[in-house]
């Protein structure tokens, strides 16, 4: 059927599909919980197996404030965000600021743990299997808010440069579909090693 | 000249330096680009692999065979796996799925071409990395100069006790590299085909290609993932003192082998159901129906999607699971049979009363319907738990493995080579070196896997690089050899063919085969744009309306 003439008639049908940004999201948050998963299982697995100390009760102290710092994070980006859509850019931009200073105040929160539990309890990463598998998943976790911390920071410049407005509401959004994730790994994350590993 | 061409009057375009040409096809993010070099990417990979299996079969032609040393047997089947799986049968079909899924669903280009090209040269590069241990691995310091664990690298292997150098750094490293890869091509295949579709192609109307790499892409982001996250915790393990899989601390060799198995048995539904998609396009059109039960199609792939997500401790049948689990595995793994099996049905459904046209791509197609079936009764005998417990770690497992892959997705793909080759470079492959290739290819692999099933079922093991004489093993691991030269010519062949063909093969036109789907609408190769205006669907088969417009398909929607 070589030189066909195909030509395709150009009704106008009614037509709209999701934003391909926020399905690429989704897809990704989909493959990093399972990621997250596996190390949760592994976590999960590997409670009470150490065959030396320190354990979990002796050592880990529940980080409640750090906690409601990250978690009310999620709700200043969705603030933001809507203050975004509506055109209110200083707003966005004050919501936005304080997002940032919440994630920064929980990455600093699980440097201090760190730091306690390194010097004090000399617990790392290879002293026993608690130790392997508290800092791969807490680290796990802390790498990705410090990406989302570096991201919200970008759009932070940009925007005190003046350059983020309406049309880039859908990015914020994005953005902020990634942030949310963030915190409900925290609350997994929270609640498999601070309330059922302890 | 397609009126889908825009040309402009009295422009004659030079050819390019070759500097430029290849700078530009450095930095494509087209799709079409994208999809060809993964495609010769694999190709690549496929001649360097199918050495390695051909080293395999000479040092198993004879008992007591000298021609490597048991520490190069070890690395070739380790890399001969890795190779295989990871950097020629993934790749490839990404490059077919690259290629083909915006031209059928009428998109200019995938959803994000610049993490499209992010994902081919992570593949890319991660499979030079794997080939880097040859150099980096510190062999020349006696720690053996390329991975030797096994494709699967069960603990304790791993350790840097086990494995000490740097090779087995390079096999962590690559799979994490070209997986976070094929994570960014999953992402971008549910992102066209969810986003991307042309107005009126509803997903009731996309061609079966399009989605059974929509399920394959979901299946990519749920599978990579463990893999990823088990090299993960292998890295920490051997650099930062971890002990995940660490016996003698309390870690577990087990852990590792569900990790594993989580991706290694849904990592074969993700490489099969792409060779669904070319079967599901190849046997309508050279049958001239259309697919018989395109919605049951859709649901068989999605439920084999569900269901092979929790099959995989059927690969540790023998490593001392409760009888609890060994039931509940060995029922899913019969239950994936059924999709699988209702798929098989309308494939046959298509051809039954159709004009069958018994092209090369056909010809591959109807080879793979029965060697695929075949691979799977293979399979539905070892999820039966006794028999998996006398057999498994047995060349019965490797013969049934290769069929599925060999004989089944292998096959298809040379189906698809033949079928869509035309489109991608304008020039129709030689059917005459075709049918050589395909009766010498499929003799081959009759002599080398069905043979294969006997000396397994005597109790040869896999891995051994050497056995002793007397055991009636030795004839049949020499027809199984025969048969893999012979399989190797076939190669060569196919080889030729797409190198003769491309300068001096017929020239194809638009729409060499009469078939129904966009791609076809377009020239051959397709312009860089796809479209010149985005095209308008009503049916399932949008080229059939065109050429019908008497009686078209949207009609009967």
């Amino acid at each position: 059927m070589s030189g066909a003439t195909v030509s395709f008639h150009n009704t106008a049908v009614p037509w709209q599909l999701p934003s391909r940004g926020k399905v690429a999201m989704a897809s990704l948050i989909f493959a990093e919980s399972a990621i997250f998963t596996i190390f949760v299982v592994a976590y999960l697995f590997y409670v009470g197996k150490s065959l030396t100390g320190p354990t979990p009760r002796e050592v880990l102290e529940v980080p409640i404030f750090f906690t409601v710092c990250l978690l009310s994070s999620s709700l200043t980006i969705h603030l933001a965000s809507k203050f975004l859509a509506r055109g209110k850019q200083s707003g966005f931009l004050a919501l936005w600021l304080l997002t940032i200073v919440l994630g920064g105040l929980f990455l600093y929160g699980t440097g201090q743990e760190w730091h306690r539990l390194i010097y004090e309890h000399g617990l790392t990463i290879s002293t026993n299997l608690f130790g392997t598998t508290y800092y791969s998943l807490v680290g796990l976790h802390a790498f990705h808010v410090t990406v989302g911390l570096v991201m919200l920071l970008m759009v932070a410049i940009f925007g005190i440069a003046g350059r983020v407005g309406v049309s880039q509401s859908e990015r914020i959004e994005v953005l902020s579909m990634y942030w949310h994730f963030v915190d409900a790994v925290w609350v997994v994350v929270f609640t498999v090693v601070y309330v059922l590993g302890r | 000249m397609s009126s889908n061409v825009i040309t402009i009057p009295g422009i004659q375009i030079e050819a390019m330096p070759w500097v430029d040409e290849f700078h530009q096809w450095l930095t494509t993010v087209d799709h079409k680009r994208l999809g060809i070099l993964y495609i010769l990417s694999a190709l690549l990979f496929l001649v360097i692999g199918g050495v390695e299996a051909i080293i395999i079969r000479i040092q198993l032609i004879h008992s007591h065979n000298n021609f490597v040393s048991p520490e190069v047997f070890n690395r070739m089947f380790t890399m001969h796996g890795t190779t295989m799986i990871f950097f020629v049968a993934m790749p490839i079909l990404f490059g077919f799925a690259n290629y083909l899924v915006p031209l059928m669903i009428g998109a200019r280009d995938m959803a994000f071409p610049r993490l499209n090209a992010f994902s081919f040269w992570l593949s890319f590069f991660g499979a030079l990395l794997l080939y880097f241990s040859f150099l980096g691995g510190s062999g020349l310091y006696g720690a053996g100069n390329a991975p030797d664990a096994g494709w699967w690298a069960y603990a304790p292997l791993g350790a840097r006790a086990f494995s000490p150098g740097h090779s087995f750094d390079y096999w962590t490293l690559s799979l994490l590299v070209s997986g976070f890869g094929s994570m960014g091509t999953g992402i971008n295949i549910i992102a066209t085909v969810l986003c991307m579709r042309c107005p009126g192609m509803k997903l009731s109307r996309m061609p079966l290609f399009a989605w059974l790499n929509l399920v394959m892409a979901g299946m990519v982001l749920l599978v990579i993932s463990p893999l990823t996250a088990a090299q993960i915790m292998l890295l920490i393990d051997r650099y930062l003192g971890g002990h995940f899989f660490d016996t003698q601390a309390g870690g577990s060799a087990v852990l590792w082998m569900h990790f594993f198995w989580i991706f290694g048995h849904p990592e074969v539904y993700v490489l099969v159901i792409p060779a669904f998609a070319f079967l599901s396009e190849i046997i309508p059109v050279f049958s001239r129906k259309p697919i018989f039960g395109y919605p049951v199609m859709v649901a068989a792939t999605v439920s084999i999607g569900f269901v092979s997500m929790s099959v995989w401790a059927h690969h540790m049948f023998t490593v001392g699971m409760n009888s609890y689990a060994n039931s509940f595995f060995a029922i899913t793994t019969m239950a994936v049979g059924v999709p699988t099996g209702i798929k098989i049905f309308n494939w046959i459904g298509t051809m039954w009363g159709g004009r069958i046209q018994f092209k090369v791509a056909m010809l591959f197609c109807i080879a793979f319907l029965f060697q695929f079936l075949i691979a799977g009764l293979t399979g539905i005998m070892q999820a039966a738990v006794p028999f998996d417990w006398q057999l498994s770690l047995s060349y019965f497992v490797v013969a049934h493995f290769h069929y599925v892959i060999v004989g089944g997705i292998l096959f298809a793909l040379f189906g698809a080579f033949y079928y869509w080759y035309p489109k991608m470079t304008g020039r129709m492959l030689s059917e005459r070196l075709g049918k050589w290739h395909f009766w010498l290819f499929f003799i081959g692999f009759h002599l080398t896997f069905d043979v294969m099933h006997i000396p397994g079922l005597l109790g040869m093991p896999r891995r051994i690089y050497t056995y002793e004489p007397g055991r009636g093993w030795d004839t049949l691991n020499l027809i199984v050899s025969i048969g893999a030269f012979i399989q190797a010519i076939a190669i060569l062949i196919f080889v030729a063919n797409l190198i003769i063909s491309y300068f001096k093969g017929a020239p194809a036109g638009n729409d060499p085969w009469d078939a129904w789907t966009l791609e076809w609408s377009v020239s051959s190769p397709p312009p860089a744009y796809n479209f010149a205006t985005i095209p308008t669907v009503a049916s399932r088969r949008p080229l059939w309306d065109q050429k019908h417009p008497e009686d078209p398909d949207s009609r009967y929607e």
